[in-house]
């Protein structure tokens, strides 16, 4: 598949957290504050592609020749938690700041299912390795900016009266489903 | 062990209902039940709740999963160094979740492959880490089998109750067996993604309402 329509589709109509439902912890729990959610939004989009890659170059140059595809699960969630304390230690040495930043995200993406979410899907569809870097990095974006609306949508609430009963994730819920309902609108463009 | 609010604890009647096993069971299965008390694993509570043979097979692996990685861990507490006890769960839970798939696949092809990233995706549900953080730890075997069996037949009835309403509305069958009449159409906005979020919603104010009114 043409890797500009991987893109789109991962960004808008086969949006990782509103059609296929990945990441939807942080997504009801961060997303009241505008700030935190862009953070952590960043930090899935960096983790998400440096990882959907390096667990395509493990599964198809080292797990399929040994013919060890059964240990894949273990061996995907092994390399994403490396890989996160890799990219933390990276940050820490070169770029304090934005280590600071990103505080408690880095490490709690390792089991944001999410991440491993877009590992599985490239390799349940047998993408090449460019189609995988496109899609995770596309699925990254489309988090961030599922969590980014979301996050604007709830601060409208303040403003608004729902029933108490909803409380926060039930509001969440409904407020997600009629955004869910405006991305699905591009369906008809393309779709994974 | 709190005694929680609108819990009917018989005072006369069969002794079971007043043991701590008990207790903490009716707990994870309604007070912190982990969909609509905790707001845990929403992931596949939204996804595979499109029709209840997904939703079931989805509930008995989380409960297989759940159990035996509670067990497990409650067994070897007191050998799984601090530091390093999350990445003991992942590599336990990781193992049991390839079993199941394994099995899943043998077994139920067809909902295997419907069920596509969800089932390896339990690895990563909050759930099975949650229970293991906060109850296997530093409990004993007994209790904790209670825990995990409260928290997965209460992940289970919630996915159970919206799974039957999504298919009911969406599909107009149960099982697949069609129950409403052929000349009316379903409503398949509840069998699309943006229907998941609408019945979530909608299960947790009707869930809330309840509560509400039997603590009054």
């Amino acid at each position: 598949m043409n890797l500009a329509l991987i893109l789109f589709a991962s960004i808008i109509t086969s949006n990782i957290a509103l059609t296929y439902f990945l990441g939807m912890c942080p997504f009801v729990s961060i997303s009241k504050n505008i700030r935190v959610a862009s953070g952590m939004g960043i930090a899935v989009t960096i983790v998400m592609t440096v990882t959907a890659s390096a667990n395509w170059l493990i599964l198809n140059k080292v797990l399929i020749p040994m013919g060890l595809q059964y240990l894949q699960f273990l061996v995907f969630i092994i390399t994403i938690a490396t890989l996160v304390q890799i990219i933390e230690i990276f940050l820490d040495r070169f770029s304090p700041a934005l280590y600071h930043a990103f505080g408690i995200f880095l490490p709690l993406i390792t089991v944001n299912c999410a991440i491993l979410g877009v590992s599985l899907f490239a390799m349940l569809r047998v993408y090449t390795f460019w189609q995988t870097v496109a899609f995770a990095f596309g699925s990254g974006i489309g988090w961030f900016l599922a969590i980014i609306a979301i996050g604007g949508l709830r601060k409208k609430l303040m403003f608004a009266d729902p029933p108490e009963n909803f409380g926060a994730a039930g509001i969440t819920a409904i407020l997600a489903g009629i955004m869910a309902l405006a991305f699905i609108g591009f369906t008809g463009i393309a779709s994974l | 062990m709190k005694e929680a609010a609108g819990l009917k604890v018989p005072q006369k009647g069969y002794r079971l209902f007043k043991t701590k096993n008990w207790t903490v069971f009716v707990e994870g299965l309604w007070h912190n039940n982990p969909i609509f008390g905790m707001i845990l694993g929403l992931c596949s509570a939204l996804a595979v709740t499109n029709l209840m043979a997904n939703a079931l097979v989805m509930s008995l692996a989380v409960i297989v999963i759940l159990v035996v990685n509670s067990t497990i861990i409650s067994i070897l507490k007191s050998v799984i160094p601090e530091r390093v006890r999350m990445i003991a769960y992942m590599l336990i839970v990781s193992t049991l979740v390839i079993t199941v798939d394994l099995m899943l696949k043998i077994f139920v092809p067809d909902i295997s492959r419907a069920l596509g990233p969800y089932v390896a995706l339990i690895i990563t549900n909050c759930i099975i880490m949650g229970r293991a953080e906060a109850f296997a730890i530093n409990n004993p075997v007994g209790l904790t089998v209670s825990d995990a069996l409260g928290a997965g037949m209460g992940y289970g009835f919630s996915l159970m109750t919206i799974a039957f309403f999504r298919e009911l509305t969406g599909f107009g069958s149960l099982f697949g067996f069609r129950v409403i009449p052929e000349s009316m159409t379903p409503a398949a906005l509840f069998s699309i993604p943006p229907g998941a979020f609408f019945a979530l919603g909608t299960f947790i104010l009707i869930i809330n309402a309840i509560r509400r009114r039997r603590a009054q």
